[in-house]
């Protein structure tokens, strides 16, 4: 029985409009000509390709359902009070492997001491054995090093097998199109003549999957990043906490940017009171400490879900309800730029012959601003939406930490780096948690990074020839 | 001349947000325990914070103070003379303020000025080996070391000086001069953390500075590059920069909020976090309140700064 969050819709509802927007931008000139710059960059297309990978486990994360419980009864349909996503179900290897409590990446035994009974009775203080890790080992300290390498070996050689099934397919299909021979395509792409580059999806693509294939390959008989406090496999944490981070990154950006273009292009073309009214506005907003506004405004949406418990079905409704919350609260601290942006260039834009001309034919202000002005400021919105991406990813991390951020029963890096900052104390040290959160993290932050950097300098050339 | 109906809308936005959204009733009961809470001990408890008045008008009593018994006067207007009244657990918020000043002040105004000088050093050097692969692996490092988050900064440096060379306590705080030696790790870790992303915003300024027909001017004047970059395009690059500064001077006096209550630093920032993490209202709402008052004097002061650094704008 299928459970659609409101996130879930809205990101079902923002994929759509990308996708809308691909066709809509295709046939405009001015804003397919920079993205055809954007596809000749090794570099964007690569952290394209990354990005893509990272977009495909948050769909998968956000189709939600409640899973049918098997009975005796076929005809009768008994469905579980537990919410499962379609990526929990792929990750169910992981989720369901619990180990007691904290394991290093790739052990096989615990981490702490405990008290074992051996079987002629006598009771040792010794590190058990992990309940799944190594645990097709008969004898781990001396097997598993071999098993370890044995397995990374097979996962790499998988790899290299689907990525190149996948690679020959993108090349078969590019030859259907360019109606050329399979053997002139590969050498094109090859030797990029192509205006994407295709050796750089190529690439990043071969190496993705191979890193998965050996990530899948370890994780059949290892937790590859260890266990967390209560036994749970932190690679399942950090996988899960994808779909919160790119919520929290494109959600934040579409919920406020209705009412920034709205705002700006208003205070731009109708100037005046109007104007006024809106600088004094953004103004206003600006001036109170974006953290201290959302502090204050998480802290009344405690008070009321603490209010109104019985309004929510379960713990993952009332998550969803915060994270949509945080999100408009983010947004609402974060439209000022883009609006200010909008109306500096509506100031600009309402001097140009072409609206003189239109607001001369008598043609409607609102039709004025829908047919006119807003084409031409479609550019700056998109680069606002991909620069913005990468900072509220991270700042994520941050308002969670303060315990401002998304709810705690929520899988997210800022609870993970939250919950593992604690046992810094501990000795030997619980690094794996940090880690994991800081490569899943970084590897996603720097791809936007460089992905949004060649959108701004293809489609703002003032600083293109440096 | 602005500042005033600013700070009215944010006086009012708070209001709105703490009082009339969530009404005294709500948080009493937060407070107290969620179920099971007697209605004399939401009266007992509003009554020891003063949140038993009417909200905006007192029909109970006579004359003015019909306007002054209420919520909205003794919360919010008396913020504007810095009056912040009692914290919901009955402590002097204005006094907090002023003992709580003083180490964030210690932390952030050495990060603000080594952090300009060190900045504005490296954006200079990318902007003058520009196209060199110097440039080019500099700005790959600013944008590596832009991709994580602060987190890792302040854990990574804490673990690294703190724990493993011990050249300084991991966190903590002293008075007087025994402060320096909590104070560097900081400064340092605040530093770090921001030269990513300020290195590579200056070196866009300078860039786009040096795109402009005065520095053509000034090498086809046969001056040495150095001259150019010094005495040009340091200057005028400095107007943008100031705006950019401005957004930072709330912070110096709020601190910066993670990295107060990472190191332990009774500053203002780990003041506010204590206050949400125990969801004392009174001294979130004063924050905000001062936040804002920050943000407008930062405001005010770019302005004024603006007439030293460009004689061609006046001050009207």
């Amino acid at each position: 029985m299928p459970v659609i969050f409101i996130t879930d819709f809205l990101i079902f509802l923002l994929l759509f409009g990308v996708v809308a927007f691909f066709f809509y931008g295709r046939k405009q000139e001015h804003l397919a000509a920079p993205w055809r710059d954007v596809r000749k960059r090794s570099l964007a297309m690569s952290s394209a390709v990354i990005l893509f990978f990272f977009v495909c486990i948050g769909l998968f994360d956000s189709i939600h359902f409640h899973p049918k419980i098997e009975t005796d009864k076929s005809t009768e349909k008994i469905y579980s009070n537990e919410i499962l996503s379609v990526l929990d179900i792929l990750l169910s290897d992981l989720r369901l492997k619990n180990e007691k409590t904290y394991s290093a990446p790739l052990a096989s035994y615990s981490f702490s001491k405990e008290m074992i009974e051996q079987e002629n009775g006598k009771k040792i203080r010794a590190y058990p054995r992990l309940i799944y890790g190594g645990a097709s080992l008969n004898n781990p300290e001396s097997e598993s090093t071999a098993d370890i390498v044995k397995r990374i070996s097979l996962g790499f050689l998988y790899g290299l097998l689907i990525s190149a099934i996948i690679i020959n397919l993108i090349i078969f299909v590019l030859s259907k199109l360019m109606r050329a021979s399979y053997r002139t395509t590969l050498h094109n792409c090859l030797l990029n003549k192509f205006n994407t580059h295709w050796l750089a999806i190529f690439i990043t693509t071969l190496t993705i999957i191979i890193t998965i294939c050996i990530i899948c390959s370890l994780s059949q008989n290892y937790h590859v990043f260890g266990t967390d406090k209560v036994g749970q496999d932190v690679l399942y944490q950090a996988l899960k906490s994808i779909r919160t981070g790119l919520v929290i990154g494109t959600l934040t950006t579409l919920v406020m940017l209705p009412f920034a273009i709205a705002m700006g292009l208003m205070a731009g073309y109708f100037r005046g009171w109007i104007d006024d009214v809106i600088q004094y506005l953004y103004t206003t907003l600006n001036s109170i400490p974006g953290v201290l506004l959302i502090a204050a405004s998480i802290l009344l949406l405690q008070v009321y879900i603490s209010n109104h418990a019985d309004d929510f079905n379960s713990i993952e409704q009332r998550a969803d309800l915060r994270l949509l919350f945080l999100c408009i609260i983010l947004g609402i601290t974060s439209w000022t730029g883009l609006c200010r942006l909008l109306r500096a260039e509506a100031l600009k834009l309402r001097e140009i012959d072409y609206v003189q001309a239109a607001r001369a034919f008598g043609v409607q202000n609102y039709k004025v601003i829908f047919r006119h002005l807003l084409p031409n400021v479609m550019h700056i919105v998109m680069i606002s939406i991909v620069l913005d991406f990468s900072g509220l990813v991270l700042a994520e991390a941050v308002l969670s930490y303060i315990n401002i951020g998304v709810d705690p029963s929520m899988y997210s890096w800022g609870n993970m780096i939250n919950s593992a900052r604690l046992e810094m104390a501990r000795e030997p040290i619980v690094w794996w948690s940090l880690a994991a959160a800081f490569i899943f993290m970084f590897i996603l932050v720097l791809a936007a990074n460089l992905f949004s950097d060649a959108v701004r300098d293809a489609f703002d050339p003032r600083l293109r020839e440096f | 001349m602005y500042a005033l109906p600013i700070l009215i809308g944010v006086n009012i936005i708070t209001f709105v947000l703490f009082f009339v959204v969530n009404t005294p009733d709500d948080m009493a009961r937060m407070h107290l325990g969620i179920k099971r809470v007697s209605e004399a001990a939401i009266v007992k408890w509003k009554d020891d914070r003063g949140y038993n008045k009417p909200i905006l008008f007192n029909g109970r009593v006579d004359g003015t103070k019909k306007i002054t018994e209420t919520i909205f006067f003794q919360n919010s207007v008396k913020l504007f003379v810095f009056d912040f009244g009692r914290s919901d657990s009955g402590r002097d918020i204005g006094y907090d303020i002023s003992q709580r000043m003083w180490p964030s002040l210690a932390i952030t105004v050495p990060s603000l000025f080594i952090g300009l000088l060190a900045y504005i050093s490296f954006g200079l050097i990318l902007a003058f080996f520009r196209g060199s692969y110097v440039d080019v692996s500099g700005v790959v490092l600013c944008v590596i070391m832009m991709s994580i988050s602060g987190l890792f900064y302040i854990i990574g440096g804490q673990y690294l000086i703190g724990k493993f060379l011990h050249l300084v306590p991991i966190s903590g705080y002293d008075t007087g001069l025994n402060a320096f030696k909590f104070i560097i790790l900081p400064v340092l870790v605040g530093l770090i953390g921001g030269i990513g992303a300020s290195t590579r915003w200056y070196r866009t300024i300078f860039l786009e500075e040096m795109n402009k027909d005065y520095v053509r001017t000034a090498r086809a004047k046969g001056l040495p590059e150095s001259r150019v970059l010094y005495r040009h395009v340091l200057t005028n690059g400095l107007i943008p920069i100031l705006t950019g500064v401005v957004v930072i001077l709330p912070s110096l006096f709020m601190g910066s909020l993670i990295v107060e209550s990472f190191f332990a630093i009774p500053g203002l920032g780990s003041y506010t976090i204590d206050a949400i993490n125990r969801q004392d209202f009174a001294i979130v709402r004063s924050m905000v309140f001062l936040g804002s008052v920050l943000y407008i004097i930062g405001l005010i002061l770019t302005d004024i700064s603006y007439t030293f650094v460009d004689p061609r704008v006046r001050l009207n």
